[in-house]
């Protein structure tokens, strides 16, 4: 059995630097910042008090607020981005096999206002046990994917993979795949998450994950920067469509890139803590290219997982470096979330949507906030500091690594008909 | 318009969606408001709060419209 092709042929993106993906690439290429002091909650007492949050949504102008009243936040920004998604792609409602079409989503939560909001509402309420009948379908994970799925009326298969922070990773390989076995031939994928609560925020600070650089949010995610104390939690998510090629040619859409690999790999190690010689980083990107069958050399872009702690970075450094030997120091590296924050379970969808844009424009976006060298990182590396780069990129590799040791890449390759 | 009846339509309005001038005292929640089986259970809990009553559940089973859940309330709210 011979696989099929698969292409990205749609996409949305509700990021703390953009609300569509118009807006999110344009401040990806100019470097901007997204986080800012949290608005979400009352955060003064917390250890960190800032975030990159969605900004200026008005989640009503979206969704009616009947809806929206049943979906947690996360689903609501699932909705948005795979609504402006399904635009881009500009199926035919008359013709699109709805038997063929699934939605497979990233979370690494799920609902935690949801959940958050009802236990208090329990512990408040004297411990008294009235529970709002719709607790548990806003709160379970899976509902982003069900929601998708009855709003588009899409009946092949749906469902959520949860790894941590590879979960949208997850999604798009298992959407990858299925296309490829010829079991759909449209898929939303993609992820979403919104943790940006008094749960999400305690409960990273207690892992001292965050960075507490309160006098200067927008400095403070800066990946492999010497200086750098831990991540800055963000929201939001994005929506990819991938479609079967013959499928998509054949009624003419829009191609942004080929998807052409995707692979994974477990540290077995700590249910935190990644393992210190990057080896499950080492083994997902071995996996990820032989299932793409590349070689190390044909990789331009590395969009990295570098969530700016003080002990990841190095060690995904250091496996791309074993894995990629001299042509490490020839490709481009970026670590977007210094400007998005880290979107958790929906990170893998925001940085796949950087890399298929970095592959339309030609251009690599920037690891802002570089102030000053670590003497652990080494400096050969094009690690695309402070400035967008212009340069030949044609296949673009999108590294996540979650909690529990979950590894995820995919790589996206310049569509050439 | 008892006050009751008002408060009650108020809820309606939020929860559902729906225009105040739908919410007659014969239309069903289900039938004629759009609601389905979970929305109904949430009205219900709605009404609890709202006027600090305990509704059981084989009361709340015969709350199916708009004036049953007013008779209810009028007779058992103190």
């Amino acid at each position: 059995m011979s696989f099929k092709r698969v292409v990205i042929t749609g996409m949305g993106a509700l990021t703390p630097i953009g609300n569509d993906v118009a807006t999110y690439w344009k401040n990806l290429v100019a470097g901007v910042s997204g986080a800012a002091p949290i608005t979400r909650f009352d955060a003064e007492r917390f250890r960190t008090r800032f975030a990159c949050e969605v900004k200026g949504l008005d989640i009503h102008d979206y969704i009616p607020r009947q809806e929206a009243r049943k979906m947690d936040p996360f689903t609501q920004y699932a909705v948005i981005a795979a609504d402006e998604a399904m635009k881009d792609a500009g199926f035919d409602a008359d013709t699109l096999d709805l038997d063929k079409a699934g939605v497979i989503w990233g979370s690494g939560i799920g609902g935690l206002k949801t959940f958050e909001d009802e236990v208090l509402n329990f512990s408040d309420g004297g411990r008294n046990p009235r529970f709002n009948p719709f607790f548990i379908p806003k709160m379970i994970a899976d509902s982003a994917s069900g929601v998708l799925s009855i709003r588009y009326g899409f009946r092949g298969p749906t469902f959520i993979t949860v790894s941590a922070c590879a979960s949208a990773t997850n999604a798009l390989i298992d959407a990858y795949n299925y296309i490829r076995l010829g079991m759909m031939n449209v898929c939303i994928s993609g992820g979403s998450e919104a943790a940006v609560t008094n749960a999400g925020v305690g409960g990273f600070n207690a892992l001292k994950a965050l960075s507490e650089r309160n006098d200067s949010p927008e400095t403070a995610s800066r990946p492999y920067d010497k200086d750098r104390d831990g991540f800055v939690l963000g929201e939001g998510g994005a929506a990819i469509i991938l479609e079967e090629y013959e499928h998509a040619k054949a009624r003419g859409a829009k191609i942004y890139a080929e998807m052409i690999g995707g692979g994974m790999s477990s540290d077995a190690y700590h249910i935190t803590a990644p393992h210190p010689d990057g080896r499950g980083a080492y083994m997902v990107m071995k996996n990820t290219l032989e299932n793409a069958g590349l070689q190390p050399e044909d990789i331009d872009y590395i969009n990295t997982h570098g969530t700016s702690t003080p002990i990841g970075d190095p060690q995904e450094i250091k496996a791309i470096e074993k894995f990629f030997g001299e042509h490490a120091y020839k490709m481009n590296i970026s670590s977007t979330k210094s400007m998005t924050g880290h979107l958790l379970g929906g990170a893998g969808a925001i940085e796949a949507a950087a890399c298929i844009m970095a592959i339309q424009d030609q251009i690599i976006p920037p690891t802002i906030n570089h102030f000053t060298d670590d003497p652990e990182i080494n400096p050969r590396l094009n690690l695309t500091f402070n400035t967008a780069q212009k340069r030949k990129v044609d296949i673009a590799l999108s590294n996540t690594f979650g909690f529990g040791g979950h590894n995820a890449s995919v790589i996206f390759k310049k569509y050439e008909g | 318009m008892s006050a009751i009846a008002e408060r009650v339509k108020q809820i309606i309005v939020e929860k559902l969606g729906v225009e105040e001038s739908e919410v007659t005292p014969e239309a069903n929640f289900q039938n004629d408001l759009g609601a389905d089986s979970l929305d109904t259970v949430e009205l219900i809990m709605e009404f609890e709060k709202e006027f600090n009553l305990s509704i059981p559940d084989d009361q709340a089973e015969n709350i199916g419209t708009v004036g049953q859940a007013v008779a209810y309330l009028e007779e058992n709210v103190k």
